[in-house]
Formats: structure tokens, sequence, C-alpha cells
């Protein structure tokens, strides 16, 4: 009898959504619309996930709103996904309701985006922080190499102790780019200092990082760069706790992605103390507008590799700069142009910032 | 006998309503329209041939995560380690599926069998301890949950990537994936796994129903002294029945690694599903044929879903409490008949 009493609970779920789905069919029909749309699907983070995800829809946002679009099917709009299943049924909804151009945010979702484009070749997609090597993909890469390398070059100018911390996520070729960078950064106007890397193997193990944090910073580091997502907000905590027991002891936190100064506010005794550096933002939302924007003037950048660096505004130090001397800032501004202009090359592998090292000498 | 007809109808129906007006409240209240919503969600679940491929895929490891919990309760335990036996089942389909080179024909049933024996090995443990020194399964299973997220992740890094997050594809001779079903699905990625979710769904039935050892496992469950006093061997029993339970989890897994995905990734957290299937197996009343169904509403209701912010404005963190409304009345249906049985015992 159970299984009776069951299988008339589903029949009867379903029969009264087919009673109420009779009602509102009318826009599902999948007619050309004339306007130019967009979309995004987010990867488990969500778009308040405070980095890439957020960062991304932020740019789809300004694209809409500068182009007069709405929120929803005929403007701009986003799917979240709620687990790595969702990917692909996220990403085909999408096709299927016609936008125009869709975003797969975030390397997880290489395998749906390759899947799928080879399925729908006429579907443009664009995918953020991985290449994807399909006609009708515009793969979004980051310099993340030259972002870092300007904060190494705040690290290397400020430290007192020569000595410097580089705190990665997993040792992945990406990360590897930041930790290169940096290291050259520091070493271009420091000499002297020397870089200690670790990696935590994991993008979201705060305890990890702080036991690392904890270890560089009673090694004497007085300033520790984090290239590793949640991990690294060990890495805050680490350096707020150590500031609350002395707040007369100078140590710092870079930030990453984003402005990460909110991160290393501390309150001790009525005083505000901020132990964040600065940080190196990577401006994935600058990115979603910029491929946007190509894509509605009919110069969708489908099967190449576009790499944001410092000319593009794609990498940077943060906004907030209260932290960092004049002269430093000034360095950096110098650093930037010659990086632009082609006068350094940043290395983005271990091999190639061996050969920078033997090139200050 | 009418009045009981009268109850075996109105019960069901009167559950639904409940959660759909519940859900219907609650997107009132939030400022939604609530037609638009559950008309998102049924065009999400079943609006055309490639939605209904995705409720099916995401149908088939629900039933073999329910069919897993189910095993379990019906002789006496309660399996909450589900979703670990679910990843390392997973694992193991995905080893066998990149490390060997096989015809179809073999390498195909052999990745099946190794996640099923992954998973078994994986409840094994409990049962043994449950067994031997009376160790309650409930935490032991939840602890081994952790241990197979964290072994999983590892063993992704260190052997079946070079640390990366993500191990290579399965040869296509382990895959379940199939262009045929695809292709009448407009590209969905249902795959051939239902079919074996299905038979393990009969497979269940029959050890549980039509065998002696199903006889002797469910006497097991109902009283131990009893078994032991009519010579069963009880410990024997405890074990075998986890083993079982863990091989249809372990068979989930290869679902996800077989067909789904074709390969395994590292994971920040649980998947979900294997805490699903206690609810699936609860609403299926445990039973195999219940369970199909159950499993049926789960993925229906987790397919449907991401419709409804697309084209409802729903938002997601509204969708969730709607879908668990639904669900908490369906469960809630069971609830609503046991009390009425009560009050009429009583009443006589």
């Amino acid at each position: 009898m159970k299984k009776k009493r069951v299988g008339l609970a589903l029949s009867l779920v379903l029969a009264a959504g087919t009673l109420l789905g009779g009602c509102g069919q009318a826009q599902k029909a999948g007619e050309k619309k004339d306007n130019f749309t967009v979309a995004m699907v987010t990867d488990v983070g969500g778009i308040d996930d405070k980095s890439f995800n957020q960062s991304a829809w932020e740019g789809l946002q300004k694209f809409g709103e500068d182009n007069g679009m709405k929120k929803g099917k005929d403007g701009y709009d986003y799917l979240q996904s709620q687990s790595d299943a969702d990917y692909a049924t996220n990403l085909n909804k999408l096709v299927r309701s016609n936008f125009d151009l869709i975003y797969g945010i975030g390397f997880l979702m290489t395998d749906a985006i390759t899947k799928i484009a080879e399925q729908k070749p006429k579907q443009k997609f664009a995918i953020v922080d991985s290449v994807v090597n399909k006609p009708n993909v515009a793969s979004i890469t980051f310099k993340e190499h030259e972002g870092s390398f300007l904060v190494g070059v705040v690290a290397g100018l400020t430290t007192k102790t020569n000595k410097i911390g580089f705190v990665g996520g997993m040792e992945i070729p990406l990360i590897e780019k930041f930790e290169s960078g940096f290291r050259a950064g520091v070493k271009a106007v420091n000499p002297k200092a020397t870089v200690e890397v670790q990696y935590a193997g994991a993008f979201d193990q705060a305890d990890k990082g702080k036991a690392i944090a904890s270890s560089m910073y009673a090694s004497g580091i007085d300033i520790v760069y984090h290239a590793a997502g949640a991990t690294g907000n060990g890495v805050f905590s680490e350096a707020k706790d150590l500031k609350t027991k002395d707040p007369n002891r100078e140590i710092w936190v870079i930030g990453v992605d984003k402005d990460q100064a909110p991160e290393g506010v501390v309150k001790i005794g009525g005083k505000t103390y901020n132990v964040t550096l600065t940080s190196m933002v990577k401006r994935v939302d600058v990115a979603v507008y910029d491929v946007a924007k190509k894509t509605k003037e009919g110069e969708f950048p489908g099967g190449k590799v576009l790499e944001y660096g410092l000319p593009e505004n794609g990498v940077g130090i943060a906004p907030t700069q209260d932290n960092i001397k004049p002269e430093v800032l000034q360095a950096v501004d110098e650093w930037k142009q010659k990086i632009i202009k082609g006068e350094v090359k940043v290395p983005t592998t271990r091999d190639e910032y061996k050969q920078f090292e033997a090139s200050l000498k | 006998m009418n009045s009981t007809r009268f109850t075996n109808f109105f019960v069901p129906v009167f559950a639904v309503l409940l959660g759909v007006i519940a859900g219907s409240i609650v997107m009132i209240v939030s400022g939604y329209n609530p037609i638009a919503g559950y008309s998102a969600l049924l065009y999400g679940a079943f609006g055309d041939s490639y939605y209904i491929g995705e409720t099916i895929r995401q149908t088939t490891p629900y039933i073999l995560a329910g069919l897993a919990v189910a095993f379990a309760f019906r002789t006496g335990l309660f399996n909450i380690g589900v979703e670990g036996q679910l990843i390392v089942g997973w694992l193991a389909s995905v080893w066998v599926g990149v490390s060997f080179d096989l015809p179809k024909v073999i390498h195909l049933p052999l990745a099946v069998l190794a996640a099923a024996a992954a998973g078994a090995l994986w409840a094994f443990i409990p049962g043994f301890l449950k067994a031997r020194f009376k160790v309650h399964e409930v935490i032991i299973t939840i602890m081994m949950n952790y241990i197979a997220l964290h072994v999983t992740n590892a063993i992704i890094r260190s052997v079946l990537s070079d640390k990366g997050f993500k191990s290579a594809k399965i040869h296509e001779s382990a895959s379940l994936q199939s262009e045929f079903l695809q292709s009448i699905t407009d590209y969905s990625t249902l795959h051939y796994g239902i079919i074996i979710a299905l038979i393990g769904a009969v497979v269940m039935w029959f050890l549980l129903e039509k065998t002696t050892k199903g006889y002797e496992l469910r006497a097991v469950g109902f009283n131990q002294h009893a078994s032991r006093y009519a010579g069963m061997n009880v410990p024997r029993n405890i074990i075998l029945a986890m083993v079982i339970s863990g091989a249809f989890a372990g068979v989930a897994g290869a679902m996800e690694g077989l067909g789904t995905f074709g390969n395994i990734s590292v994971k920040a957290g649980f998947t979900g599903v294997g805490f699903d299937g206690i609810a699936v197996a609860l609403i299926g009343s445990n039973n195999a044929f219940g369970i199909i169904l159950s499993a049926l509403l789960f993925g229906a209701l987790k397919v449907g879903a991401l419709e409804m912010p697309s084209s409802a404005d729903v938002p997601t963190e509204l969708v969730d409490i709607v879908i668990a409304l639904i669900i908490f009345f369906v469960a809630s249906s069971y609830l609503i008949r046991l009390l009425l049985s009560r009050f009429k015992k009583e009443g006589k």
C-alpha cells in the first residue's frame, strides 16, 4: 500500500504542475531577437563570492547599463551553479534561450564549455581563466605575473627585515605566474631581499594559510603575499592576531584578485589599523565588459586567447593605497611604464625567473 | 474500507497541495509570481526532450543512493555514509576507466564493479566495527564520509593528475555516455546509467523479498535476539547488509564518473547526492519501486529548479526554500497517515 501512496503523490505533483504550467509558457518560443543579449554561468561561488564571479557579474551589469539593456532573457542575465553537475545544464539553458554571447566563469567550466561549443558551433562562448581551442570560444586570461610584479615592487621597497613571504594555493601553472612575477618584482628593486615560497595545496583551507603565515611571520618575514583564494583568509587572520598582540609591530599582507583592504582592518583600543599593504587586483569585470563590447560590435574574438595585462587595465595594484609610501607609489608607476613599453619582460615561470634574476646581475 | 480508500487518495493530494500552497505563499510574500515560478519549474524538468534527458540523468544517481540507504534501513542499519561510498565509487570507476584499455564488454562492467567494490569496502569498515565491537554505525559512517572526501582529493591531486584538480577523461570503452541518447534529447547529458539504476532496483527487490538471505537480513533488522535464537549469524548479516548497501552507493558514484562527467575533479565539499539519498529512501518508503518514483521527484525538482531564476526571476535562495517545502510536505504525507491510523486505533 505504501508504494501506491507515493505513486499517487508523485503523479499529483506532476498533474498539479501541468495545470499550473499551462498558464504561462508564451515567452518560451525560441524566436530570434534583434537586440544583443549576453549571459554568464557562475561556478559554485555565486555572484556574491567577493571574488571573480562577483567581479564578472559587475562587468556584465555595467555593460548592460551602458547599453540600455534590461536584466533578463532579452538583455543580460546570469545563472548560478549549485554543483559541478549544473555547469553543462546551465550553459545549455542559456544556449536554448538564444543568448548571443555566453560566458563560463572560472577554469572549472573548461570541460563543459569545450563539449557544448563542439555541439553548438554557431553559439558564441567566452571562458575566463582558461583556454579552450574552439573557433567559437574566446578565452580570457590575465597577465597575473605583471600585476604580481608591481606588488613585488611595493613589497621590496617596504620591507624592513628584507624577508618576504609568498603563499600559493595549488602548485599549478596559474599560481606559478603569480609567484614568478612577484619574486621578480621584489628582486628588481631590492636585490638583498629574499622571498620564501610555500604552497598550501588548496584554495579553501584558511587554517593551513594561518599556519603557514604564523611560521613565516615568526621567522622574521614582515610582508606576505597570498595567491590562495580563501586559504589566504588565514594569512589575514594570523596577521591581524599578531597586530592585536603588538600594535607597533609592522607586519603586512598583500591581497589578491580584488581590493582586499576591508579584510585587513583591525581595531585595537579605539584605534583602527589595517594590515593590508596593497592588493593585486585582477579585473575580470574589465575583461568581461570588453569582450561583450567587441562581440556586440561584430568583432567576436572567437578562437583567440585574450590576455589582459597592464596596458588593458586587466591587472594592477588596488585603488586603496593608504599604507604605501608616496615614493614607493612613484616607483610602481615607473616600473608599470617600463612593462607597458616592453623594456621589462616579467617572468611567468620559475625558469624564466632564473633568467630574469641572472639578467639583473 | 471506503474511508481507507478515501484517505489513501486524499492524504497525498492534500500533502502536495499544501506544499504547493506553502511555496506559493513564500513566493507571493517575497513579491514573485508563483504561477510563473511553478510553470518554470515544470518546464525546466519536463518542458522538452532536453530537459527530460537532464531530469532522467539527475534521477539516476538518486535511485542508486536511495536504494543504498533503503537497503540498510530494511536491515535495521542507518547508513549515513552513502555520500562517502559514492565518492570512493566515483573515484574507483574513473581510475579503472583511465588506467586500462580494454574492449567495452569487459571494461565498462569492470569499471562499474570496481565502483561497487570500492563502495562496499568503504561500508565494510563501519559494518565490521558494528558487528564486532558494537560501535554505532552512524558515527563511523559520518566520519568515513570525510575520510572519503579528502582521501579522494589527495589521490586525484597526486596519482590521477600531476598536482592538478581533475583526472584525465576515461577511455571511450568505459563510458556510459551515448551519442544516441544525447541526440534524441538535444545534447542533454543523458547516459545509459539509468538502465543500471533500474536493474539495481530490481536486484534490491529480489534480494530482499525473494531470497532466503534477504529474509535473514530483514530478520536481523527486526530483532537481533530472535534471529540469533533462530540460529542466524547476526554479525555476518550486519556486515553483509552494509557491504551490499555500500555497493549500491558505489555504483551511484560510477553513474557520475562513467556517465555524467567522464572524469573526477577535486571536490571542495560533498556532492549532496548521498545525503539526498536518505530523503529519497524515506519518501519512497524504503521500497524499490517507491524509490524510483521519489528519485524522479528529486531529480525533476533539482533540474527544474535551475529554470526558475532565469524565466521566473525567482532568486536561487528562494527556489531552494520552495523545493524544500514541497519535499517536506510530500514526506509528511507519510506522517499524516501515520497520525490518522493512530487516531483510528485509539478510537476503537
